[in-house]
Parts: C-alpha cells; structure tokens; sequence
C-alpha cells in the first residue's frame, strides 16, 4: 500500500480544464405542460368579440399590467457567504471555512453598507446595487429547511411547508388567479402571448397551475416549423387516452404560441452589449429582445447550473477565483447588461428579477474545498424598481461552528414571493391567500407601483354574480346554483377553511344566466368554507357549512 | 375519471395477439419491427418474454468497445492509435484537451450505435433504466474510460443482482469522481454519495422513507476511504484505510438502530457491505426499486390499487429472491396487470424511445466499420436528436435522472412542450423526405420500401395503412382516420387499384428509378404523417 501511495502522489489523473459545461443544460432542457382539458374547444371563436370592450375587459380576467417579473434560478444551492459577504465576521469566516475564504482586501464595497460586501466577481451587481437598483435580501429560507435538492426546490416552486406536498407552484397559482380557465380559449384577442416563458430553462413545478401546467418552454425561437394536423380520433377515458389528448393540446398550442413568439423575436431588437461566452446573457439577450417586441407575457424563468459546489469551491491559493467565482460573473455580467439593455429600450420602469436557490451552504467548509448543502442565504432583487438597499441584517456566525451547524432564516422566501405578488403584481389579499396559501408578510423590496383597480365596471360585474348552495350547511352533498351576468370564462372553486382552494367544481365557458352543480363531500373535514365564483376579475364568495 | 387498473401479478393467461406483442416489444426494447413481432406471437406469451430476457453470457454480449475516431495525425492521441479503442488509456497520460471531450462524445455515439443495433432482448433498454436510476454525468466525471466501464457494469448487471449493483456502483470510479466519494475522509466526511445512495439509489424517499440526516452523515463515514487508481487499466479504485473513518456508525430507528463498528485496515471495506445490506434488508428499498421499475415500464401513477396489487406483492418478491433483478422484470413482463389494456399504450415515449425506434420501424441505414467516422457521426446524429429533445445520452441534468421519470405531477409529459414537440416534428419531416435528417455530410433516412415489403398486401392500399399502424401505433383508429391516412398514400391518384399498379410494376422492376421513386415519395408521404401524429408518440 505505501509504494502504490507513493506512485500515485506523482501521478494524478489529469482531467479537463473545466469548461462550463452546464451550458449543455440549454439543450437538454424539457419541461411539462400537464393540461387536462377536453379535446375539442367548441364555442364562439373570441375574434368575434374583440371589438366589444365590455366583453374584453371580462374576457381578459386579472388586473392589466405590463410588468414583467425574470427570475434567475440558481441551481445546485449557492454559497451565501461567498456571494454576500457578512465582513464583520471575517475572524469567524476564517475560522470555519478558510480553505474557501474570500480575501477581505479583494471584497467589492457596497455604498452604505460598511460591514457587507460582494464576492470579487460581481462587479456589474455591485455597480447596480450602488446606482440604488438591487435589493439584497439577507438570510432567506424556511422553517425545517430540507437538504435535498429535489425536496428543497420543490418546496421554493410550490411555496409549501417543509413537510407539505404540493402538486402546483406559486406562480402556477398566480397565473390561474389572474387567468382561470387556461388553455381553454387562450391564446385569444386580448392575451395572445404565453403567460409565462421559459428560457432554457424548465422548472415545471414552478408554474403548475392547479389545473394546467401555465409556462411555455423555448429554447430558440428560430426552431418551430410546421405543426401538423391529423387525426382527432376522441381519445379514450383510459391512461392512453390521457396521454394521447395532452400530446394534441401541446401541439394545437403550441403551434400559436409559437407564431407569437416568432413575431415578436423578429420585431424586437436589443439595443445593449451583451457579452460573449455567457450562456446567461445569451438567454436574458433573448428575453429583452422579447419584451422589446412586445411580448406581454409578464414571467420568464432562466436558469444557471452548477452551484453544488462541494468541492473545488475556489483555486486554492488563489480564492477569488474558481468554479463558484465563475458563475457568479455568469449571473453578475448577465443581470447588468440585461438591466442596461432594457435602460436603453425605456422599459426599465416596468421590468424587474430575481434570484433564488433551493438552499444556501454549510457555514463550515469540508476537506475538499468546497461546502455542503446548507439552509438559508441572500437573494438579490433587482430593477430600476427596487427599493435600493439590503434587507435584514449580516448572518451571525458562531465563533466554534460545528460542521452541522447552519445560518438560520431571518425572513420566510414566501414574504419574498408576497411582495413580488402584492407590490410588483397588484395581487389583492384574498387571491394573495389563496396562492401562498398563508399569510406572508410583504417585505419593502419594490417600490410600489400598484394602482386602484376600476371599481365602477367590476361593482357591476361583481353586482351580476350570484351563488346560492342548498343545503347549507351540507353533510353528503349540496347543489349550487350559480347566476352570470355575462358570457365568459369562469372557474367556480371551494375553498377550505385554511383558505386553501380544496376543489375546482368548474372552469370553463359559462353563458349569461343561471347554471346549477353539485358538490359531493369526498371527505371534507367539517368547518366554515367558501363557495368562489369568479368571471373576468369579477368575483363573489358565499360561506358553506360542512357538518358532519 | 380514469378508472385504475385492477388486475395483478398473476401470469397473464389471455389473447396473445399483436396487440399485446407490439405492446411487449415496445416497452422492452427501442421500435417494433414487423419480423420480431411476427416471431414472438408464435412463441405464445411466456416463450416470448423468456427471449427477451436470454441475456446470459455470449446471447447478448457487450459491442465492441468505442474507438478513437477523433484523432489527426497532425495532432495523435499518444495513447492510442487512431481506430483503436481508448477504454483501457492510462488517465495518468495527457492528451491533446480538446480530446477528452470527443471521447465523451464518442462514447455517446457508441452508445447509441448499441441501441440502435440492439438484439431482440431487453438489454438496452434496461441499461438505460440503470443509468438513470444509478445516474451520473459524463460532463461532470470527464474520463471517457470510466464511463465506458460505468455503462458496462449497468449492462452485465442489468438481469443480474440488484445488492451486487449497489457495491459495483459505490466504488465505481465514475461514480467516486461524480458524487465527491473520492474525496470523502475521516476529517471531513463529504456526504454527497451518502446522501444519494439513501435518497435515491436504495430507500428513496416517499413518504414511508424516515431515513434521517443523521443516517447520512453515518453513512458517509461507512464511505470515507474509497479512491481512484488511475494506474491501472482498466481505472479502478483502491480503498485508502488511513483516511477511513474508524468511529461507529450509528443509524436511527428507521433501520433499527443498526450500528456498524469500524474495522482498522482492509477489513474496512466490510463496512460497506455492512450498510448495504442494511439498506437492502429494508422494505422500502424494494418498493422503491418496484415503483421505479413500475414507472418505466408500465405507467407513471401508481395509484392505491396498483400499489396493493402490484407495487407490494412485486416487492415483497424482489426481496425474498435476494434482489434478483431477472426475476421481478420477469414477473412483471409476464403479468396480467402488465397486459391489462388499461397499461397499453400510455407511456409517452422518451427522445430515445423516439430517435432510436426511428431507426429500427423504418430499417434506417446506418454505415458500418469501413467508415469508421462516417459510422461513428451517424450514431452521434441520432444522439443529438435525442438531446434535442430533452435526454443528452450519459447526460442527465441532476443526479436524480432525467425529470420525466421522477418529476411528480407530470412524469413523462414532461418530454413533450412547444420545444420539444416542435424538435420531434422537424426530425418526422426530414427523416422521410429525400435528403433525410442531414449533418456533417452524414444523410439519415427511412427505408419506406423495407417496411412496406414486411406486410404481407403492400399492394393493397387500405391493408397497407392498417399493418403499418398496427405496428406503429399502440391504438386502434377508426375508419375515418385510416381513410385520412390512405389519402397521402394515393395522393394524386384517382383511386386505390392505382396504388395496387405502381406498388406491383415497382416489384416487377426493382431497379427502375423511376417505379422506385413514384412508390418511395408515396410511402414516403404516409409514413410522415403517421410519425407526425400524436399517436406516434405513445408507447
């Protein structure tokens, strides 16, 4: 054994330089769309009904807004402490992770803030964090944070508990608040454009609404060619059958979209550098030409592999640089020319993003410098929009750390996520409990730019609205008779007592007048909960008892 | 409302027709051909499944390993020679940088040339439900040798010992490099391996699963020690005992408070077997592993029924035989619940069950060793259309595998999106169009003659659409639908007996370019719309 240790000493396996190979991520990506609608779309087509403005305003549901929210995945779980550098621990940082420390004297200075500094690398981030455009949110996380990627991002896609499933995702959630009934009659006059985009990237999770998936996956405008037609066989009511009509819908979809995006890739124009052999840039290039075209699509989710940096965080000897140095100019090079670019085109008042990352890493290092998976970490929220500055305070570290030990949470990622909905979106607090699920204080990370809604037409169409359930309270069942005042795509839910939404009892087409249901109870614990009908962005709600 | 299948693991004692046959070959291997169709429904049932398994020894041995089809002789690689294999190149020796990555990308396209000329067994097709499960990246290990090794282990293992995998897999060189084993110490135990040897090779973690990050950090220590000899050829590993962690490792309630004492010396490695088993001897690895298999091969929702009637009893049965890989596939090939109409025909196929069946439904030709680069692009070409489409050969995007056969709600819708889609179309258009899928000067297109020819009527118009989508489609189509598709058949044509004309000159006069071109630009025109269709992409 020594003579073979020996021997190996001088001999080392010689690998590559190490390419960023996680731009490969770009091709391989594939995301989901589960769609569970009937095969054929009858009705009248919505060109017909473009001209009447009434019908347009109830036919294009959520409030009009032109922001645009981009969030920046940052997969794998990134180092926090490398990234936003808490210096008034530095004798500490040394003492627990000095084969990863970042030289003080190298640490980018972030005006006002004497005792926080970025990594070496982010020089463009902290030029716009100086200009007032980045919010630095300090030590994000939740309570019982969990290790595993898979679980971890699941739980940051879904907004749920730590020990909570969830088959949908926060935006998911959003954008079936904001347009309930998707894909059916979508895309139409007033919403031509994908809901949400995503570019090279795929989270399905991330956008699963609770009955359709609701973003689009593109990774170059320049592929979609011909979408055939055919066969329309009605699918069966068996697994085939399932598969058979999602395939058909995605196609059918698909097909539209495209045009649209086509159209408006060719329209717009960037008008920034960019720099090269940036995949990041690359894909923020194209979302800025997007929106430059006019897409109104208002969320895009890009990402960035490759932050599982449990070893070879850093080139020994020379910390500032190494696999995490890199990506980290990736993401800081690619934020600041897209944040110059849109400058440039004047839509910088209504474009925002956002980083986040299924968890931060080990306050210790290991032996193979790097970190292990850790809990809570800084996310930056950037845009001319932001309210400039940082959020919390500097992580402690504890002067003996243990190799378990991890930085606790100072704010829930779902206060993140309220205000975004609430100050970047206009989301109102009813739908702002029905997507988060429970109450999350708003954080002051954007300066608000959400307006009073149009009272007088949705008083008249909320007016129109009526939901009688008989019997209520209910034990086995209960009918409900539902009246609109207008033709329209509606969903009629019942929410349980925790404000969840429990069943979706319709969504679809309803014509002007009365229209009766039935709810069985398939279990329902006994308590107060609601009946919903919405149409448009017009809504009612009617108490339901279950008894027992 | 999807009704749920209620059937079982009892053998499978109905119809053996050509509905259960293409059904069976489609889900074991990559395509359905008409002449493995025809000779399976003549082995009845049983027969059929026990030769789709007869892997042993030299039934279906590994190909020929993958060359060195990069090199120049202004620039050799100085290990090996050009059209020489590089499996057994020192890592130690350097090479030209740009080298490492086309002998990555080679092994791709060799791995790919042995699906595309797959036997008629299950081989491929389970490797590649090994390499998904025990799943690494072959941009993240970068030593082309290793991955060879790595795909080989899948291989010779994959009818084999499930608790044999586990060991082979632990100390693979690939997967020290991948997953950090082969810097895991007793000063800083990395729990990389540890963690993912719990979560998602052995127990998983559905809700029963209670393993703990206690267990994980225990683990890790078992695992300190392990490293790579990059003097040997093959690359194998070592176990360094000094850096062996000596402690005792204490596992949680969920395995019973097990405790593994540490051994000074080689008696080290004991340990490791120590926790396999360990890990193995618990239930829910087997209805991990169950459920994995499940949704492979049959469907994505295990729903209460299924997990009583099939899940639990087909655990409980890989658990008993030790683990014996062959047994449970068998099992669940040969099972009513298997051939029940409610599992037929709803998995969407992956790029692979898409690129690769191409090449065998439509006989594509692909050049062989006279060409070696020609030969060697081509397999590369069909790779990258699999890539295109969401699964980059030896690639996953994470450890846990490619997301359709993990990612709840949607499992394997997730292969089909507006990209995706739009990828598959573009190859379906080209791929039977006269210059054919083109890259690089390689030309890859379908035979539409050779399958036409496997029927038995092709000269009968409305018989020759209903063979092909028998084979092609696991679904029955009405008649209107069979008459849409007849019309690209005779499109331009006055009437079916036309096509009788053409098809039989075409037969009597082979050589004619003319007659061949008049029934290929037909055959040509149906095929395409065939593939063009959802159905096309059920397996």
């Amino acid at each position: 054994m020594p003579s073979l240790k020996k021997s190996l000493a001088k001999q080392n396996i010689i690998y590559p330089k190490l390419r960023n190979m996680k731009r490969r991520k770009f091709i391989k990506s594939a995301a989901a769309a589960s769609v569970v609608v009937p095969s054929m779309i009858n009705g009248i087509p919505l060109q017909a009904h473009s001209n009447n403005a009434w019908l347009q305003s109830v036919l294009n549901p959520g409030l009009e807004t032109d922001h645009v929210m981009v969030l920046i995945y940052l997969g794998g779980g990134n180092d926090g402490l490398n990234t936003v550098v808490p210096v008034d621990n530095y004798s500490r940082l040394d003492a627990a992770r000095k084969n990863v420390l970042l030289p003080q004297n190298q640490l980018l200075k972030l005006n006002g803030f004497a005792n926080t500094a970025l990594h070496p690398a982010m020089t463009g981030m902290q030029t716009l964090f100086n200009e007032g455009k980045v919010n630095i949110v300090q030590s994000v996380g939740y309570p019982n944070p969990n290790f595993s990627h898979f679980r971890a991002t699941d739980i940051w896609a879904s907004a749920s508990e730590a020990n909570q499933y969830l088959d949908s995702g926060w935006l998911g959630r959003y954008l079936n608040e904001e347009f309930p009934g998707f894909p059916l009659d979508y895309p139409n006059a007033a919403n031509p454009d994908p809901l949400a985009i995503q570019v090279g990237a795929n989270l399905p999770l991330l956008f699963q609404g609770p009955n359709a998936q609701m973003s689009m996956n593109v990774s170059n405008p320049d592929i979609f060619g011909a979408w055939p037609t055919g066969l329309s066989d009605p699918p069966p009511a068996t697994p085939l059958g399932h598969e058979l009509n999602y395939i058909r819908t995605i196609s059918r979809q698909s097909k539209t979209y495209a045009d649209t995006l086509v159209k408006g890739f060719l329209k717009g124009n960037n008008l920034g550098n960019y720099p090269a052999g940036n995949y990041l840039a690359d894909t923020l290039k194209v979302i800025a030409r997007l929106i430059n075209g006019g897409l109104k699509t208002r969320l895009y989710l890009v990402n960035l592999y490759g932050f599982d940096t449990h070893s070879d965080q850093v080139v020994t000897g020379n910390n500032a640089t190494g696999a995490h140095a890199n990506l980290l100019k990736l993401l800081s090079d690619a934020v600041f020319s897209f944040q110059r670019d849109i400058e440039l085109m004047n839509v910088a008042h209504r474009v925002m993003g956002m980083t986040f990352s299924e968890f931060g890493r080990r306050i210790k290092s290991n032996d193979s410098v790097g970190t292990d998976h850790g809990a809570a970490a800084p996310l930056f929220v950037f845009g001319s929009k932001a309210r400039g500055g940082i959020t919390g305070n500097n992580p402690i570290i504890p002067s003996t750390v243990t190799e378990n030990d991890n930085l606790p949470m100072q704010y829930d990622f779902r206060s993140v996520y309220a205000s975004v909905l609430k100050d970047w979106f206009c989301v109102k607090d009813d739908s702002l409990q029905r997507i988060l699920l429970k109450n999350f204080q708003a954080l002051p990370l954007i300066k608000n730019e959400c307006s009073t809604t149009d009272t007088k037409n949705l008083k008249d169409a909320e007016d129109a609205l009526q939901i009688i359930a008989s019997p209520n309270p209910m034990t086995s069942f209960t009918n409900i008779q539902i009246a609109t005042g207008t033709d329209g795509v509606a969903q009629l839910q019942l929410i349980d007592p925790l404000g969840r939404l429990a069943k979706i009892l319709f969504s679809g087409k309803l014509q002007n007048g009365t229209h009766q249901f039935s709810l069985e109870n398939e279990g329902y614990a006994p308590g107060n909960y609601y009946i919903r009908l919405q149409q448009g962005n017009a809504q009612k709600t009617e108490p339901l008892l279950i008894v027992r | 409302m999807r009704p749920d299948p209620q059937s079982g693991i009892n053998p499978y004692t109905g119809p053996w027709t050509t509905t259960q046959v293409v059904h069976l070959l489609r889900r074991a291997t990559f395509g359905v051909r008409k002449s493995e169709v025809d000779q399976l429904l003549s082995l009845g049932m049983n027969a059929a499944v026990d030769k789709l398994l007869d892997t042993a020894g030299a039934k279906d041995p590994i190909p020929s390993p993958p060359l060195n089809v990069y090199s120049t002789p202004a620039e050799p690689d100085p290990t090996t020679p050009y059209g020489q294999t590089f499996i057994n190149a020192p890592a130690v020796t350097p090479i030209p940088p740009q080298y490492y990555q086309a002998r990555t990308d080679v092994f791709k396209a060799w791995w790919a040339g042995n699906m595309i000329h797959q036997k008629m067994t299950i081989t491929e097709k389970l490797t590649l439900f090994w390499f998904n499960h025990f799943a690494l990246e072959a941009d993240t290990v970068q030593i082309a040798q290793a991955m060879y090794y790595y795909y080989k282990l899948l291989r010779e293992n994959a009818l084999g010992n499930f608790k044999t995998m586990v060991k082979l897999v632990s100390v693979d060189p690939a997967m020290l490099r991948y997953l950090n084993g082969q810097l895991n110490s007793k000063a800083a135990p990395d729990e990389n391996y540890a963690r993912e040897l719990q979560e998602l090779f052995t127990i998983g973690k559905g809700p029963d699963a209670t393993w703990t990050e206690d267990d994980v950090k225990a683990a890790a220590k078992v695992l300190t020690g392990y490293r790579i000899n990059p003097l040997t050829t093959p690359i194998s590993y070592y176990f360094d005992f000094n850096q062996h962690d000596l402690s005792t490792k204490r596992f949680s309630a969920f395995y019973n408070n097990k405790t593994i004492t540490g051994k000074f010396g080689p008696a080290g490695e004991q340990e490791l077997d120590e926790l396999i088993t360990m890990l193995t001897d618990n239930i829910e690895t087997a209805r991990h592993m169950v459920r994995k298999l499940y949704q492979f091969f049959v469907y994505y929702e295990i729903p209460n029924d299924v997990e009583i009637n099939v899940i639990r009893p087909l655990a409980d049965l890989y658990k008993s035989s030790g683990y014996d890989n062959k047994k449970v596939v068998e099992t669940l090939f040969k099972s009513e619940h298997f051939y029940d109409m409610l599992s037929v025909g709803c998995i969407i196929k992956s790029p692979l069950d898409y690129s690769i069946g191409l090449t065998k439904e439509f006989s594509i030709k692909f050049p062989d060793q006279s060409n070696l680069v020609n030969q060697y692009l081509s397999w590369g070409l069909i790779a990258s259309l699999s890539a295109y489409q969401g699964l980059n050969i030896a690639d996953p995007p994470v450890v846990s595998g490619w997301q359709a056969w993990y990612q709840s709600p949607q499992f394997h819708e997730i292969w089909i999106n507006a990209d995706t889609l739009a990828n598959r179309n573009r190859v379906a258009e080209n791929i039977t169009s006269s210059k054919g899928v083109e890259f690089n000067g390689i030309s890859l297109k379908v035979d539409p003659i050779i399958l036409a020819s496997s029927f038995s009527q092709p000269q009968d118009a409305l018989q020759l659409v209903k063979d092909s989508v028998a084979i092609l489609y696991n679904y029955t189509l009405s008649d209107t639908s069979i008459q849409y598709l007849k019309s690209f058949l005779i499109q331009g044509l006055p009437g079916d007996s036309y096509w009788t004309d053409i098809w039989l000159e075409y037969t009597g006069n082979p050589t004619d370019p003319a007659l061949k071109n008049a029934v290929t630009l037909r055959l040509n025109a149906l095929f395409k719309e065939i593939i063009s269709q959802a159905e096309y992409h059920l397996s």
